[in-house]
């Protein structure tokens, strides 16, 4: 679907980018040995560097550098082999050195791209945003303005802590297409490891790039607004700033190229700062750094250590488990979830003496439908599932080897997240075990017929779809032990 | 008797070995010594002869022992205020880091304590190490302790590193640090009849040395004569991890391969260094070099290091770019001075923190460097700039697949009167003409002693060798030596 914002003078496109900072997964910092944890007591985690006190120098951290190269080839980036560390300088309280390291001119990662499926319901429909370039940088401390009525404090914890840039190019034309990609770009670096993704912490934030134009026209004069941090804010953001755009330029207005703030309280945005006051940031070469030389069995070693990243294992679930593009899609967009997926498969598999790809599809569904529900119900996650894979694993060989049925199934596992009991103890103890004695499946349905003589008639003279309400009674009357198969071949049986 | 301030490093660790005296007693020399000379001097920002004494009597204790003794044990040596010194005052000889104790000790004045050094005390220096006189420093300018013959007019002693060169040529210290940008050890050494050498780029970790201009900033060793400075730069020399841009090398021991025999050597003389209008002296001096090079058994040639010309504009502009970034942590929010007006902002107190707090050559030269920064001027002054640099270094680089290493005066003129060139940036800028190419491409290059003037002023030899050659610098610089066999001192005036 073309999304247009249709206007009083006809329909305009919007055009986005997203320029994406993405704390780097490391223990310690870009350029110094501190402390990178989120939450610690303000400035506890600083070191005489990150302090910029008189004669201290960075040296960069080995990890930091894997982690941005992992992510460039998670993403079919180019890796470039010479790169080299540019300072940004601007005064701000926060910023101990005057100066933020990061990469203009040299970064690490070229061109690359990632592959967004905007609409979730059509997981078929896919879409190309390109990368510009990722590099790497330092972040800068916090201000804290709620400790004194006149007094501003510095807490400089996040002071150099490593961060990529991940810019996108001018690709996306929707809401929808720029939260795709935001959260595609979250599910990659979650893979890759190299980024925790937690959006709330700080540990992704995107500066967003929107500009209208009639559709096929130049591109627009662009606003960009400054640290959003949620897949939500990032489309709201989208949304709100094309349409206030749109208006602008309808009332015969001009956009400003200017810097602009989200208020995720009114889902609204306003200037920051304008062009005209924007920082000349005298950006020229750090002389305290040399030039990045990556050795190429440095870079082979990154791409060797990257996990199957999601859009491979998204299409091996479709062609080789067989699962449904929806579910395929489902199970590959958190790391976490594929991880427990995979676990929950071998586990089947072993119990059932059966290959993975025979117990894919039973236990895709069981886990998309029958578990996430449960948890959702429970307000939980499949992180804090109460149930294991192996529990879940051995919950579905009961379904498999017709110990109990797919209903008694249900309640099994309910009575395991209520109780954290295993499955075979919960059918034992309550007596579950699925009846395939056909005497009594015969007598109870042989009841159920006669008890309803005017639907079997009405079956007879062609309402098949009664047949259902035959299966279910016949059920209910068995206690829902019977075996499904063998009361389905019984009633048939009996209405010839 | 020979007091034991006239002794040398090598002279005094030896000593002290032997036990001719012990390191107490060295101690209580120079302490001695620089309290007496110090008022008329002003060589020190602050003295420490406790700690001189307690690292005497480490030493002395340890001898007791029978424990083996560092390189610089027992020598009680001066630190320029650029070298962070742990719980001992850091200026950088500015108002902006007035009273700024650090927690840390640079890496290298950490490595000639492990050596066995003593600290004497923080020696003065041009603000920041910008100046080539002395006089920009906020705790008032050193005065050399030498005065031209029947001249008693007060004296530049060189600078940046003025109170290392003025400490050691009055004989209170029996060495110093020094650091060099763009000659800021060799210049003060040539001006007060010493010797100085900076090594290669790297050599001497930056680690706890305020920065001046990174990409240039190189620690080295001044001292009496060419055996005491090697034996002080192996000290301060080596690896440090904890500095991106140093060098991953040995340090060779170069005084036990110093040799004045330079057969087999060639010697290169640039034609672009002789400048019109060279002070005749000077042209004299460079001349008697040459010929104890050629005595000492070296080939002479005559060689071309063609962008030479370029080398002072492209210097300031790329030390200025470098020192405006490396200046903007000085910002009253963390540690050292700090200026609120009442009601002030942050910008306020930006403004009138660095208004105070930097000297005017310490402005004039953020305000150069963020000049040639801006936007619309990057490329024609910084990327420039670097081009030249380039250049320049290819020069050498050609220069020495012929030669092994370079004779040049090391300052165009001896000491001038303090005040004389003060109101000129550009004249001042101009004393280092012969040492910055060298600053450029990161090359070892040291000043020696090489005679007096007419006006009975020291004047220095310029020796630059190949990368990591520091060896053929110091062989080169002790053949000069021992021809010129410069014995003068100057007369205690204080």
């Amino acid at each position: 679907m073309t999304y247009r914002i249709t206007g009083t003078t006809g329909e305009w496109e919007v055009v986005i980018g997203l320029e994406v900072h993405a704390q780097i997964a490391t223990a310690s910092k870009l350029f110094s040995g501190a402390a990178t944890a989120f939450g610690a007591e303000p400035n506890t985690q600083v070191s005489l560097i990150d302090a910029a006190m008189p004669g201290m120098l960075p040296v960069p951290n080995r990890e930091c550098i894997r982690q941005a190269v992992r992510t460039g080839i998670a993403i079919n980036a180019a890796i470039n082999p010479w790169s080299r560390f540019d300072r940004k300088n601007y005064f701000y309280a926060d910023l101990p050195q005057g100066y933020q390291i990061s990469q203009l001119y040299h970064p690490l990662v070229g061109e690359g791209a990632v592959e967004i499926t905007p609409d979730d319901k059509h997981p078929d429909q896919t879409k190309v945003i390109g990368v510009e370039r990722i590099h790497v940088e330092q972040d800068a401390g916090k201000l804290m303005h709620d400790q004194h009525p006149t007094q501003s404090y510095v807490d400089l914890n996040r002071s150099g802590v490593a961060l990529m840039e991940i810019v996108s190019k001018p690709d996306m034309r929707s809401p929808a297409e720029a939260g795709a990609y935001l959260a595609k770009l979250r599910t990659i670096l979650r893979y890759v490891g190299s980024c925790d993704g937690n959006m709330d912490q700080g540990s992704m934030r995107a500066d967003v790039n929107v500009s209208v134009r009639r559709p096929g026209a130049p591109f627009g004069t662009r606003t960009e607004t400054k640290n959003v941090n949620s897949v939500r804010f990032v489309m709201a953001t989208v949304d709100y700033e094309a349409k206030r755009q749109v208006k602008v330029l309808e009332a015969g207005g001009v956009i400003a190229q200017e810097t602009r703030l989200f208020d995720p309280d009114s889902g609204t945005t306003r200037s920051m700062r304008s062009k005209e006051d924007a920082h000349d940031y005298r950006y020229f070469p750090d002389p305290d750094l040399l030039p990045l030389v990556l050795d190429p069995a440095f870079i082979d070693e990154c791409r060797a250590s990257l996990p199957e990243l999601p859009d491979a294992k998204r299409q091996r679930y479709a062609t080789t488990l067989g699962l449904s593009a929806y579910n395929a899609g489902v199970l590959t967009a958190e790391a976490e979830t594929a991880r427990w997926f995979e676990a929950l498969l071998a586990h089947s598999a072993q119990l059932q003496g059966k290959a993975e790809a025979d117990v894919a599809r039973a236990a895709a569904n069981w886990l998309t439908s029958e578990l996430f529900g449960a948890l959702n119900k429970l307000g939980t996650g499949l992180t804090d599932s109460p149930v294991s894979p192996e529990a879940g694993a051995a919950l579905l060989a009961l379904v498999g080897k017709g110990t109990i049925s797919g209903s008694i199934a249900k309640h099994v596992l309910e009575k395991m997240l209520e109780s954290g009991d295993a499955p075979d103890v919960i059918v034992a103890r309550e007596g579950l075990t699925q009846t395939s004695d056909s005497g009594a499946i015969e007598a109870a349905a042989a009841a159920v017929l006669a008890a309803n003589a005017d639907k079997v008639a009405q079956y007879q003279a062609g309402k098949l779809a009664l047949f259902g309400f035959f299966v279910g009674q016949t059920m209910k009357a068995m206690g829902g032990k019977a075996n499904p198969q063998l009361v389905n071949d019984v009633l048939k049986a009996k209405l010839g | 008797m020979t007091e034991l301030t006239d002794l040398g490093l090598v002279a005094l660790r030896d000593g002290v070995a032997h036990g001719d005296f012990t390191a107490t007693e060295v101690a209580g020399a120079f302490n001695a010594a620089v309290a007496e000379a110090n008022g008329a001097l002003n060589a020190f920002i602050v003295t420490t002869p406790d700690h001189a004494l307690a690292a005497a009597a480490r030493v002395d204790a340890a001898r007791a022992a029978g424990e083996p003794l560092g390189k610089l044990a027992g020598v009680p040596i001066g630190m320029k205020d650029l070298f962070a010194t742990k719980g001992v005052q850091t200026t950088a000889a500015s108002k902006i880091l007035g009273g700024f104790v650090p927690p840390y000790e640079s890496s290298v004045s950490q490595k000639l304590w492990d050596a066995g050094a003593g600290l004497l005390g923080k020696l003065n220096l041009d603000q920041f190490a910008m100046g080539s006189s002395n006089e920009t420093s906020a705790f008032g300018n050193v005065i050399s302790p030498w005065r031209a013959t029947g001249d008693a007019a007060l004296r530049a002693p060189g600078g940046s590193s003025g109170g290392s060169s003025a400490a050691v040529a009055a004989r209170i210290v029996a060495a110093a640090t020094g650091t060099d940008t763009g000659g800021s050890i060799r210049q003060p050494a040539a001006f007060t009849g010493i010797t100085g050498i900076k090594p290669t780029y790297g050599r001497c970790s930056r680690w706890g040395v305020v920065a001046f201009a990174s990409s240039l900033d190189q620690a080295g060793a001044m001292a009496r004569d060419v055996t005491d400075c090697a034996v002080m730069l192996e000290a301060m020399a080596g690896f440090d991890p904890k500095d991106a841009t140093s060098l991953d090398l040995p340090v060779p021991d170069w005084r036990a391969a110093l040799s004045d025999d330079l057969r087999g050597r060639t010697v290169g003389i640039p034609r672009e260094y002789r400048l019109d209008g060279l002070n005749g002296d000077v042209a004299a001096s460079w001349d008697q070099g040459i010929a104890w090079l050629k005595d000492a058994g070296a080939r002479v040639v005559d060689i071309s290091l063609p962008h030479t010309r370029y080398a002072l504009p492209a210097y300031y502009i790329i030390a200025p770019a470098e020192a405006s970034s490396n200046l903007a942590r000085y910002d009253g929010v963390r540690y050292g001075l700090r200026d609120l007006p009442p009601g002030a902002n942050l910008q306020d107190m930006y403004a009138a923190t660095r208004a105070a707090g930097f000297g005017p050559e310490v402005k004039r030269r953020i305000m150069i460097g963020t000049y040639v920064l801006s936007a619309g001027f990057y490329d024609a002054y910084y990327t420039q700039a670097q081009k030249v640099r380039a250049l320049i270094a290819r020069d050498f680089t050609q220069a020495f697949q012929d030669v092994d290493v370079i004779l040049t005066p090391t300052a165009p003129s001896s000491a001038f009167v303090l005040g004389e060139k003060s109101a000129d940036p550009l004249e001042m800028y101009l004393n280092d003409v012969f040492s910055v190419p060298a600053s450029l491409a990161g090359l070892p290059a040291m000043s020696v002693p090489a005679g007096l003037d007419r006006a009975g002023l020291p004047l220095g030899l310029h020796l630059i060798g190949r990368p990591f050659d520091e060896q053929t610098v110091l062989d080169a610089g002790l053949a000069i030596e021992r021809r010129a066999a410069f014995v003068a001192r100057p007369a205690k005036w204080w």
